[in-house]
């Protein structure tokens, strides 16, 4: 059975549509972009994915086995609480030390444990969320612009890792990006979204469909313009 | 033991630190102070109605402050921010409670005893209410310590570890109501907010985890009340803002003591020790 399934979901907030009609499932093993022009819905489809909302249209049916790790878009924290990333990696669930030490090399953030969360820079941040991330030993990880704040090296290092993870574990990822170059190396599915699904499939050849191309443009281009925004076009929906 | 006025004043004044300090330290982190001040002032009206209809002071009182935080729950929408109902509603139930108590036939209330709190003149069973409201609120706390500390940091990490956010708001609301109830005659009303907030705010700047910060402020809380009492006791002064001047000064003691030492460290910085 897939891990989640999306049959004609529709999310309207404050009675103004978000997203409608869309339909795909999340397989194991699976590497799904979501890639948008801003306001297009991605990161609605990911709150629907971990259930913060509720469909208004349609069905999301999950695996009964699902366990997600989210890597939010930045993370929220109340900048009044004192909390270093040991506590925070600690959150909700107490997991074994010998268990942090191992993910904590794995990602990277060994040196950072008694740090307070708030002074870290935005790629360690990236990093520790990771990290908390796969302490549920997720089977699906779900991750929204998960990068920001890294350099393009760093980002690179990043997904590598991930990918690594996907590979060893049959682990699902979604992910948001902006980011051309990552969604043409690593992923295997991409759902190209416009408040509803403007094409999906394989990046080889989604890079070709006509729809994607005058969303976005034609890809690969010359390396420095990896995402050309060409938000002119318009739909008949949102 | 309990005949001594002082010893009752001291173990009702103890039980509040106890229970406020904790709670103060989550009303800190999710920036809810403004929302202690709303549901103490809907005590006003809760201490009116109980004298008319004759039940318990804090069982009107805290059922005053549940419907407070249920109102301005169910009307925070997107016409109004949480703010704005907060302060229609606490300053209209201060008003209307303070009509009440001069319309009602209550025998003659004397409102400043409530505003500001009697804690010398706690009984032996207000002693059993203030004690089994604090236990109640430690309690719930400790019982939902892992979910209110992820509800806290994190809204959507919570929501991605399968837990609804609001079960914690509404636990807190609980324990704030339950507060409010037994605080009104340790410090009073217009004074619960303060036992809440400087014992954490005092201890906020000399912490990294959150443990840290509940436990240490605790302690400001019960060293606040002892010595507050004790100034109260031997310069005649009122009890409820006695204890809470201590406690502010505290707070500004944490501050210079913080002050101080990064001052050294500064110094250390610029002037390496050479030996």
């Amino acid at each position: 059975m897939s891990l989640v399934k999306f049959n004609g979901v529709g999310f309207s907030h404050q009675d103004k549509l978000v997203v409608q009609d869309v339909s795909f499932t999340v397989e194991r093993g699976i590497f799904l972009t979501i890639v948008g022009p801003n306001g297009s819905g991605k990161t609605t489809i990911l709150k629907l994915i971990i259930g913060a909302y509720n469909p208004t249209k349609g069905t999301i049916t999950r695996d009964a086995d699902l366990r997600i790790g989210y890597v939010p878009q930045k993370l929220n924290v109340n900048d009044t609480i004192p909390i270093d990333v040991n506590c925070f990696l600690n959150l909700g669930q107490k997991f074994p030390s010998k268990k942090i030490r191992s993910i904590a090399e794995e990602t990277g953030i060994t040196h950072l444990m008694k740090v307070p969360l708030l002074s870290l820079s935005g790629g360690q941040t990236q990093r520790v969320l990771y990290a908390r991330a796969l302490l549920a030993e997720p089977n699906l990880l779900i991750m929204d612009e998960a990068t920001q704040g890294m350099d393009a090296e760093g980002e690179e290092r990043f997904y590598r890792l991930v990918n690594d993870y996907r590979a060893r574990t049959n682990c699902a990822i979604i992910l948001v990006s902006h980011e051309m170059h990552v969604v043409s190396s690593f992923s295997n599915w991409v759902i190209c979204l416009n408040g509803h699904i403007c094409c999906q499939g394989e990046p080889s050849l989604i890079f070709e469909d006509e729809k994607f191309v005058e969303l976005f443009g034609k890809f690969p281009q010359n390396e420095l313009a990896y995402y050309p925004h060409k938000h002119d076009h318009s739909h008949d929906v949102v | 033991m309990l005949d001594d006025f002082v010893v009752r004043s001291t173990l009702g004044g103890l039980a509040v630190a106890l229970a406020a300090s904790p709670l103060g330290c989550f009303v800190v982190w999710r920036k809810m102070s403004y929302y202690g001040d709303a549901t103490s002032h809907s005590a006003i009206l809760g201490i009116s109605l109980s004298l008319y209809f004759s039940i318990s002071i804090f069982l009107g009182v805290f059922l005053m402050a549940l419907l407070a935080s249920l109102v301005v729950t169910l009307f925070v929408n997107r016409y109004y921010s949480a703010d704005t109902i907060l302060g229609v509603f606490s300053h209209s139930t201060l008003a209307f409670g303070l009509i009440a108590v001069n319309v009602l036939p209550a025998q003659n209330v004397n409102i400043e005893s409530y505003l500001f709190g009697q804690l010398l003149a706690v009984t032996k069973i207000d002693l059993v209410y203030i004690w089994g409201g604090a236990i109640t609120i430690l309690g719930l706390i400790l019982f939902r310590w892992k979910k209110l500390l992820i509800s806290t940091v994190s809204e959507d990490l919570t929501i991605a570890s399968g837990l609804n956010p609001k079960w914690e708001q509404w636990i807190l609301n609980l324990g704030l109501a339950i507060l409010v109830a037994v605080a009104v005659k340790v410090v009073g009303i217009l004074l619960v907010t303060a036992m809440m907030i400087i014992p954490p705010a005092a201890a906020r700047p000399l912490v990294r985890q959150p443990v840290a910060m509940v436990l240490i402020s605790t302690v400001f809380g019960c060293l606040s009340v002892i010595l507050g009492l004790l100034v109260s006791l031997y310069i005649d002064t009122p009890t409820g803002p006695s204890i809470i001047s201590v406690a502010a000064t505290i707070f500004i003691l944490s501050w210079i003591g913080v002050l101080l030492y990064r001052g050294t460290r500064l110094t250390m910085i610029i002037k390496p020790d050479k030996t």
